[in-house]
Formats: C-alpha cells, sequence, structure tokens
C-alpha cells in the first residue's frame, strides 16, 4: 500500500492479547515522516491500544502480551536493549484528558527538559517560548507563565499538553483522542494548531470524529475489530473507499 | 367542626370531578371510583411524611446532643483552668513562661513553660522520625507493591493503630527505656524513649492518611509524565509527590495532633519530672504526663486542682489549632 521509503515508524503483524483474549490480530502499517496519520474506527476496535504499542505505554498492564515487529527509525523497539526513556523523548504523546500538571504553565513545558538534565536557563526559555509558539498558545499565555496552568481552558489545557510534548523536540507525537474531551470551538483550536505543525512532525492520531480526520489527515487507517480493513491517504478513502465495511463506516451505517 | 365537613364534601366534588373530566380513563383511579375516594386518607399526612418528620427530628435531636455536650465540655474545661487565673490570681504571662512548677507552694510557682515545650519537643521529634518513614511505605503501597502486597502491608498498618497506648508504653519502659540507659547512661527516661515510643504510635497514622493522598493523585499525570520521558521514581519525585503535598502535610499533622495528645504511653517512658529539659534523655513531663499523673493527688478548687484544669485548656486550644491548620492547608490544597 505504501512505500517503506520515508517511513519513520513500520509495524508488521503486530498482535496484542491480555490474558487469553487477543485484542490486536496482526496490524502492518508504515507512517511516513512529517504526515498525519488518523486511525479510525469504531469503540474498542483497538486503535487506541495500538497507538500506545507505539511508545510502549501498554507495558505496565498486568498479562500482556505483544508479539510482531515495531520499529521506530529502524530500530527494534521492543528489543530489551531498547532505551524506554529515549524513545518516548522521540515518541511523545498526547492523552485525551488535557492532562497539564498542576504547576505553572512554564514549569509544564520545562518538565521534559528537566528530566533531560538542561540546567540552562537561557535553553529551557527558548524552548518554552519555541514549543508554545508551535502549539498556537503563546499569544494567550505569554503575560501568564507563571499561573497554574489549570486555571486554563480546557482547549488551552490541551495545547499547553501538545507544547509539553513538542519542547524535547520529538520526531513523532501520539495522540490519543486529543479533542474528545474538549467542547466544539477548543476542539477545533487545536485541530488548526496540528493542522499547521503537522509538516515539522508526524503525528498519529485516534479520533471518532470522521471529519476531523478527513479535515486535517493525510493518511487514514481503519480499524475494526483489531483488524486493519484499510489504510490509504485520505482522500481517496474518503472518496473512494475500496472496502465496502469502510465505505459503510464511513456513511455512518453503524459504529 | 362544621366548616371542616364543608371542606371535605367540596374536596369530594372536586375529585369526583376531576375522575369524570378525564378523557383517558386513568386505571388507578377508575379501580377506585368517584365514591370510594378516601378524604380522610387523603387530607392527612401520609406515613411517609410522617416517617419524614420522624427522620428529621430524630437526626436534629441527636446533633443537639452533641452541641450540648461539646459546648458543656468546652465551657466546663474553661472555667476551671480560667479559675486559676481569675480565683488564685495566678499571671498567665508567668503561667506560660516560668519554669517553677509546684502549685501546692502558691501561686508564684505555676509555670508550664518545661510541660509546653517537652511536649511541642516530644511531638515535633516524633512527626520529624515517622514522616520520612511514613512516605516511604505510603509510596511503596501504592507504586511499587502489587495490589495483594499492598493489602498485606496495609493489615499491618491497622494492625500497628489498634494495639493499645498501655501496651506501647509497656513495651517502651521495658526495651526502649533500658536501651537508652545503656546506651547513653542516665535514667533512661526522658524525650528521646517518648519520641521513640510515638514515633511507632503515628507512624501508622500518618501513613495510612498518606496512602489515601497519594491514591488521590490521579493516574493521567502519572501516565503523562511517563510519557514524557521520565522514570518511574522521576514521577513519583517530581510529579506525584509534589501534587500530593497538601494532603501529606495534612497527614502529618493528624499525626502530630496524635503525638502531642498521647497521654499514658508517655507518662510511663518520659520520667515525670517537671524540669525544663536541658537535654533528650533527662527525665521530663509532657501536659498530658502531668494531667494522667498527678489528677489523683489534687483536692477539686484548690489552685493545684485547677492548675491542672489550665493544662487541660492548653491542650484543648492545641487540638482546636491543629484542627484549624488541617482546615486551612485543605482550603489551600483545592487552589
Amino acid at each position: 500500500m505504501v512505500d517503506n521509503a520515508g517511513a519513520i515508524i513500520t509495524t508488521k503483524d503486530v498482535h496484542l492479547s491480555y490474558g487469553s483474549h487477543e485484542a490486536l490480530h496482526g496490524i502492518s502499517l508504515d507512517f511516513k515522516e512529517n504526515e498525519l496519520t488518523a486511525l479510525l474506527g469504531p469503540s474498542g476496535c483497538g486503535k487506541s491500544t495500538f497507538l500506545r504499542c507505539l511508545n510502549r505505554m501498554n507495558d505496565d498492564i498486568p498479562n500482556i502480551k505483544i508479539t510482531g515487529n515495531i520499529r521506530f527509525e529502524g530500530k527494534n523497539i521492543y528489543s530489551p536493549k531498547m532505551d524506554l526513556v529515549w524513545l518516548r523523548k522521540e515518541v511523545g504523546m498526547v492523552f485525551q484528558q488535557p492532562a497539564p500538571f498542576p504547576f505553572s504553565v512554564y514549569k509544564n513545558i520545562a518538565y521534559g527538559l528537566q528530566l533531560e538534565g538542561i540546567r540552562d536557563k537561557e535553553l529551557i526559555d527558548q524552548r518554552v517560548e519555541e514549543s508554545l509558539k508551535q502549539a498556537a498558545i503563546w499569544n494567550e499565555v505569554k503575560d501568564d507563565l507563571n499561573r497554574n496552568a489549570q486555571d486554563f481552558s480546557g482547549g488551552q489545557q490541551q495545547r499547553i499538553c501538545i507544547a509539553r510534548a513538542l519542547a524535547v523536540h520529538p520526531k513523532v507525537v501520539l495522540l490519543d483522542e486529543p479533542t474528545s474531551a474538549l467542547d466544539p470551538i477548543s476542539s477545533s483550536e487545536v485541530e488548526e494548531t496540528l493542522a499547521n505543525l503537522k509538516h515539522e512532525f508526524t503525528f498519529i492520531m485516534v479520533t471518532h470524529n470522521l471529519q476531523q480526520a478527513s479535515r486535517i489527515s493525510d493518511k487514514t487507517a481503519f480499524l475494526m475489530n483489531g483488524n486493519l480493513i484499510e489504510y490509504g491517504p485520505t482522500e481517496k478513502m474518503f472518496l473512494n473507499p475500496q472496502n465496502q465495511i469502510t465505505s459503510d463506516y464511513l456513511n455512518g451505517r453503524f459504529g | 367542626m362544621n366548616l371542616e365537613n364543608n371542606n371535605k364534601e367540596n374536596l369530594k366534588d372536586v375529585v369526583n370531578q376531576a375522575l369524570e373530566d378525564q378523557t383517558i380513563k386513568h386505571v388507578k383511579l377508575n379501580k377506585i371510583g368517584p365514591d370510594k375516594a378516601n378524604v380522610d386518607k387523603l387530607t392527612k399526612p401520609s406515613k411517609e411524611t410522617r416517617q419524614e418528620y420522624w427522620g428529621k427530628g430524630l437526626t436534629a435531636a441527636a446533633i443537639l446532643l452533641i452541641i450540648i455536650l461539646v459546648v458543656s465540655i468546652i465551657g466546663f474545661i474553661a472555667i476551671h483552668g480560667l479559675a486559676t487565673f481569675t480565683q488564685n490570681h495566678v499571671n498567665p504571662w508567668k503561667f506560660l513562661t516560668s519554669s517553677d512548677w509546684d502549685p501546692g507552694a502558691g501561686k508564684n510557682f505555676v509555670g508550664a513553660a518545661p510541660m509546653i515545650v517537652t511536649s511541642f519537643a516530644v511531638t515535633l521529634f516524633s512527626a520529624i522520625v515517622a514522616t520520612p518513614f511514613a512516605i516511604a511505605i505510603a509510596l511503596f503501597m501504592t507504586e511499587y507493591a502489587s495490589k495483594r502486597g499492598s493489602k498485606y502491608l496495609q493489615f499491618v498498618v491497622e494492625l500497628l493503630v489498634g494495639i493499645p497506648s498501655v501496651v506501647y508504653g509497656f513495651l517502651g519502659l521495658t526495651i526502649v527505656v533500658p536501651f537508652i540507659r545503656n546506651i547513653f547512661g542516665g535514667t533512661g527516661f526522658g524525650i528521646l524513649a517518648a519520641t521513640l515510643v510515638l514515633f511507632v504510635m503515628v507512624l501508622p497514622t500518618i501513613t495510612s492518611l498518606t496512602v489515601d493522598a497519594l491514591k488521590a493523585v490521579p493516574d493521567h499525570y502519572r501516565k503523562a509524565s511517563l510519557a514524557l520521558g521520565a522514570t518511574h521514581w522521576q514521577t513519583i519525585y517530581r510529579v506525584v509527590l509534589r501534587v500530593a503535598t497538601p494532603r501529606i502535610l495534612t497527614a502529618v499533622i493528624f499525626g502530630m495532633a496524635r503525638a502531642f495528645g498521647e497521654a499514658l504511653a508517655v507518662q510511663m517512658v518520659i520520667g515525670n519530672a517537671v524540669l525544663m529539659p536541658s537535654n533528650l534523655i533527662s527525665p521530663s513531663a509532657t501536659l498530658t504526663s502531668q494531667l494522667t499523673s498527678q489528677m489523683g493527688n489534687t483536692v477539686m478548687g484548690t489552685l493545684p486542682n485547677n492548675a491542672l484544669w489550665s493544662l487541660a485548656l492548653l491542650l484543648l486550644i492545641m487540638a482546636l489549632f491543629f484542627n484549624f491548620l488541617v482546615r486551612l492547608i485543605g482550603r489551600k490544597g483545592e487552589k
């Protein structure tokens, strides 16, 4: 479907099971650099689970078994030699619930940098400003950098979280339904932010919102019951889906 | 009477009219029929309404009883505690700062400073020693141990709460006091012995409240931190503990309140000499230990007795102060 060249994350035959229940039945997908890929599918189809495999956020779940091959920049991320801290720095994540820490905006953004051991105040200042600008929230918070991040609105908080993820200069950012907990105005703000950034970073976004996927994604993958049904350029997929199930889903027959 | 009958007749008419007027017959009302409507029952409070009044009345009465109880306890302690200053003309300032304690000898010998200092020292030291252990145990229970392991630990901690204070005192007297005597010399009684006994006694209090504090930290903070490349310990140190700080402080204050108010176990190991403590291993006395050891030796209404009531009043005021602190921190934590 997609040629391997330019792929930053490649997954091959990924199976995942909780105990005896298999949730993913062999998913092979390649994510191209500096594109926004949307993962679509009905609730419980395994798209969030799959997303969390990509930076190993599933590791803590008891009785979980993941097989297959997931490579980031050619390195097997499930190899015992993989440095988890490095991986999560390169592959950042933004969650459904806006979760800024109850600290000041500045400290939230600086958090990842301080973890890296960066102490240079000037560099941190510069990165904070840069990432807040990238997340298109600089103008709203520049006078309130010392205010508690939780004093802001939901959409602002989510953009602060995006800025926090961008501050450590990741290559890939995973977005787990980043707008589903937000009101329509806030979610359109976040959407716009993502659309403007999608050629600087690689985004992989799980979403329930078909319109959102059609508006901002370059590629779309459709998952159902733990299987990959269809994957391709968004435009082609929405206008001319290859698969009857995909067509039914996109037309709202189910899900 | 006539008017009431009249009203009832009116009501019956209204019911009948309503039943006739309905276009879609109400099944239940149809069964009753227009004339069988029991007006008496309709005009009197139902069983449920009477239960409602009863419930309200019972709870209000219980609350009233407790309020009267609290007010009279505080009133009684205040009247007797203040009598030292109003009837026996002890100088309140001297009471707080002088270190001469021999109330039997007259009003110039009622100085509670040694006991105040000792009480605070014992409280502060035991909290300082217990808090790091409590936080460590709580972290292990919430962040590292498996569910079964943490349940087991919870059981052990609760067991520590359940041991009566006299048993702790007895253990302190048999083990801690001789131990200190052998190492540091002296009698072994004193602030250090009391601190060690109180450490074990406040540890479970602080631990279980800290566990609650850590459990209350939303999981998405942990996930967000891990996703930024933090290790588990970095997440605990930089996020979990910081978010939980107000509630952990509350836990420590509850522990301090317990240490401040503990009487029996302290009395058994502190030495009971009302002297300004010059070091940690010389015998001294706390407000509570002085109360327990002397209450049987005084006559109601005399100065020595009133002086003890003054100590009780001081303890009460401190308890109120601890409560106030807890509320203050709780309110700050909400912001």
